[in-house]
């Protein structure tokens, strides 16, 4: 299969420019005999909605959960990035731009990239204009924070709720079109299989996780916008129901899939307590600015940390990397956090945390200034782990957070399937190996504010589609898998809970596909992963009946997704043999134990071909090529 | 430590219901309460019974998907928190725990602890909004805001539409979830043009999902887990009279 990527040539500055004037258009009027199906109703697939309703389109949008304002995207804290320069401080597209290519570690597209930063302008204006209530200076301007990777004052924020916020906005303006009677909207509503005729995504098979009913939708055009797949290792700072099934029952239906191993471990998360533990909960990057970490010099040291006297005390990322101390990107942050407690020198009960200790800065400006600065954070520490940072430091350590990977798509956002589009982090586009801080917002309102109203028309204008209904062999079909695999999880009478399956499965992933990766820990979960899928298979447990509200049954199909997925993660970590941001393999890193890129094999995007379960898929390369920002060593000596 | 769980288990809404005792043995005090529920949960299905259903999904207290009375306090004794944020730390060995639904006329009962709160994205889809397609917005910095004013207008917005205040009002009035959404709003200069429609719409929605009306009780300030003040309803009900006394009424009208 070849891959087209269809990305503009020439200028870098007008290429979104010149591909949108090339892209066909839909009168306005023709607009409502066409019928959109949207998957996911965070800030991606909630925008993508909004915007394509308030275009004419007919729109059929659906969720999991009780309502589409609670989508994941509404826990994120810190802020998002744009371009607007409002500081005066040497900000601009091209730098936003530079950046994030850097960041990612040089495996992402340089024209996604540079129509991202370039479309970061008007997402601000827009949320703006909603009614976002962005910081602000005294004078009413728009306030600034900065955040880790870059050297600017860019990120916009709404205290630490930014993606609550930007949510509430997409909601609002969904919520707007769904009284307008615009879009038709299913929430409980879970996608469970994709429906292609012809080739062509045409609608997709549901489950009413109220009633049980299976239900078949139809469309001239299909996208999901149903998020990362971070839960696959259990626990993870993503939402409990946050799942990949969307997105790989798309794959076996012909999707590739783009860079399954690029995953993101965020290094500031609170500690596991015990076996019970259900999820992490993330503390924002920002406290690094002020926080020193820390764990002590010796092995086994069961001192508590008031009595670990300076001298005592390894500040490793200080003195690692001298230049960026505590502030180091977060896949380095957490790397060296690894290292350490793998020495023996973690601390806690569980001897699997690092010290952020804030001694010095309250010393330094005093306890009234780090309230201000970090009050609700370290209110919400104290809830959780039941300690006082103000009177010693936090514990902390890294949890897997978001995933770069994702369905393969166009510049159009279009996947391999014609008429099946991935927006957000559901597809695998413009992060590369490795996301800054601020730009996961950034992407799922560029996308679907901007980018997939414009390059959608296209494909409806120039496609000629035959109407379907649910008569059609491919929907029956469809329906019928649908129908078997739940039939075969509530019958299968084994003895052991969905999720004692799920979380032997994410312990093996954080264990040989985590933090650190190795060729034979990834082949030794490569040869562990088919037998546990086969063990769920015939020892799953599941009570209840598929007519009605049934928790355990949904979670059962989650899982049994993540078991495929997995085994797809490993052999992408596994055939990429190079370290690059989120992806360090251990056998290739410099003489300073830093990420070692090898540009030379490996400057491509990896796109996987289903073919069968138990089955190796194809593996497909798409080039890339950089113009603009030429690959060096990222450094922060 | 040990807790005694009495919890509220109904089939659907047509069933009629019970409560059902169930000991957790072997708390762990850094256990969230949504864990120790994740725990028994666990043992049901080991003694194939089914497990209870309650909502949850981020955990981290923002999405307002989780939420029961506990002992008859919605999210329970803690204030300003939400129930997956609430630690067992905070109860004690031996605690009797009664655990009942969100309970309101306007939430009808889907299953165990699990209520259908959809009438909260009518009352938003009814006027919860600024009117503005993507694409027609000004520079950002166009329109000014005070910091006090947006800062008021964030304390509102924090709202996570979890039905908390619903649920302890002795009316089961929504006025605290629509006046947070029309104070955030309101407060900012974009929200000016559909002020007085906005409150007029929400207002004839929350009528007609049948939620009660504020009689200034102050129950759903106490148990509101992001502390949304009671001043957002006098807010809510000058832009209600504003709108009535001058005419603005067309949301209402059309």
């Amino acid at each position: 299969m070849e891959l087209d990527s269809k990305c503009p040539t020439g200028p870098i500055e007008t290429r979104w420019d010149r591909h949108k004037f090339g892209l066909k258009l839909v009168n306005p009027a023709n607009k409502r005999k066409y019928t959109i199906l949207v998957v996911g109703t965070g800030l991606a697939g909630g925008s993508a909605a909004a915007s394509l309703a308030e275009l004419g389109y007919n729109v059929k949008c659906f969720c999991f959960q009780d309502s589409p304002r609670r989508a994941h995207s509404i826990a994120a804290q810190g802020g998002i990035n744009a371009a607007k320069n409002y500081h005066n401080d040497g900000d601009s597209v091209y730098r936003l731009f530079y950046d994030t290519v850097k960041g990612g570690d040089f495996r992402a597209r340089e024209s996604n990239v540079y129509r991202l930063a370039d479309i970061s302008l008007d997402i601000i204006d827009q949320c703006v204009a909603q009614g976002v209530p962005f910081a602000r200076e005294y004078s009413g301007y728009l306030d600034n924070r900065s955040f880790g990777g870059a050297q600017v004052s860019r990120t916009f924020y709404a205290r630490g709720q930014t993606g609550q916020q930007l949510l509430l906005g997409a909601y609002q303006a969904l919520e707007r079109q769904i009284g307008l009677g615009t879009v038709s909207m299913f929430p409980r509503t879970e996608m469970l299989d994709l429906i292609v005729i012809d080739g062509h995504a045409r609608g997709i098979v549901t489950r009413n996780l109220l009633t049980g009913k299976i239900e078949s939708h139809f469309g001239d055009a299909v996208v999901l916008g149903t998020g990362g797949y971070g839960n696959v290792y259990y626990l993870s700072t993503n939402a409990k129901g946050s799942n990949a099934t969307a997105i790989w029952r798309a794959h076996k239906r012909g999707a590739l899939f783009g860079n399954p191993c690029f995953t993101q471990i965020h290094p500031t998360c609170i500690p596991v307590s015990g076996e019970y533990q259900s999820k992490l909960t993330l503390m924002s990057e920002s406290l690094r600015n002020d926080g020193r970490v820390w764990v002590p010099l010796k092995k086994d040291d069961t001192r508590p940390a008031s009595q670990i006297p300076e001298a005592e005390r390894d500040y490793y990322l200080e003195r690692r990397y001298p230049s960026f101390g505590n502030l180091v990107p977060r896949d380095v942050a957490s790397r060296n956090a690894k290292m350490v407690c793998d020495e023996g020198r973690g601390v806690g009960e569980t001897k699997l945390a690092v010290y952020l200790d804030f001694r010095d800065a309250i010393g330094r400006l005093g306890t009234h200034v780090i309230k201000e600065r970090y009050g609700n954070l370290f209110d919400m520490y104290e809830r959780i782990a039941g300690e006082d940072p103000y009177r010693q430091p936090m514990r902390i350590y890294p949890a897997i957070h978001y995933t770069m990977g994702g369905l393969w798509v166009d510049y159009n956002l279009m996947t391999t399937i014609p008429g099946l589009y991935a927006i957000g982090e559901a597809n695998f586009s413009d992060h590369g190996a490795n996301r800054l801080g601020a730009s996961a917002l950034m992407q799922g309102l560029a996308d679907g504010y901007f980018v997939l109203p414009n390059t959608i028309n296209d494909y409806v204008a120039s496609t000629k589609l035959d109407k379907v209904d649910s008569t059609h062999a491919a929907v029956r079909d469809a329906e019928a898998q649908v129908t078997g695999t739940t039939a075969k999880l509530l019958n299968n009478k084994g003895t052991r809970s969905v999720d004692s399956f799920h979380r032997e499965l994410g312990k093996l992933m954080w264990d040989y596909c985590g933090m650190s990766r190795n060729a034979e820990g990834l082949k030794l979960a490569l040869s562990k992963i088919p037998g546990l899928r086969e063990q769920y298979w015939r020892e799953v447990k599941v009570l209840g009946s598929g007519d009605e509200l049934n928790q355990s049954l949904e979670k059962a199909g989650r899982v049994r997704d993540f078991f495929e997925l997995a085994e797809l993660m490993c052999l992408d970590a596994l055939e990429r043999n190079e370290s690059c941001g989120g992806h360090f393999r251990e056998e290739y890193q410099t003489p300073e134990g830093e990420a070692a890129r090898d540009d030379e094999h490996y400057s491509y995007a990896a796109a996987w071909e289903f073919r069968g379960v138990g089955n190796r898929p194809d593996l497909h390369k798409e080039a890339l090529n950089f113009e603009y920002v030429h690959p060096a060593q990222r450094s922060y000596k | 430590m040990k807790i005694i769980l009495h919890i509220w288990r109904q089939r659907n809404a047509n069933d009629k219901g019970r409560m059902a005792r169930y000991e957790v043995p072997n708390v762990n005090e850094h256990m969230s309460f949504l864990e120790m529920l994740d725990v028994l949960n666990e043992d049901l299905i080991a003694r194939d019974e089914e497990p209870v259903a309650f909502d949850h999904d981020c955990r981290e207290g923002i999405c307002g998907m989780c939420g029961c009375m506990v002992n008859g306090v919605a999210h329970g004794p803690k204030p300003g928190t939400t129930l997956c944020q609430l630690h067992m730390r905070f109860f004690k060995d031996g605690d009797q725990l009664y655990l009942e639904p969100w309970r309101a006329l306007a939430f009808p009962l889907v299953k165990d602890l699990v209520v259908d709160r959809s009438a909260f994205d009518r009352l938003i889809a009814a006027g919860g909004y600024i009117s503005v397609a993507t694409g027609s917005a000004s520079d950002g910095n166009a329109i000014l805001v005070p910091k006090e004013d947006a800062d008021r207008s964030m304390d509102a917005a924090a709202c996570i539409g979890c039905g908390a205040c619903v649920a302890m009002c002795p009316n089961a009035s929504a006025s605290l979830f629509m006046a947070a959404k029309i104070s955030h709003l309101g407060l900012l200069p974009q929200g000016q043009p559909e002020r007085a429609t906005r409150a007029v719409a929400m207002v004839a929605q929350a009528n007609h999902e049948l939620f009660g009306a504020c009689t200034n009780v102050g129950e759903c300030e106490a148990v509101c887990p992001k502390e949304i003040k009671l001043e957002v309803i006098a807010r809510m009900n000058r832009d209600f009279l504003t709108a009535k006394l001058t005419g603005r009424t067309a949301a209402e009208e059309a």
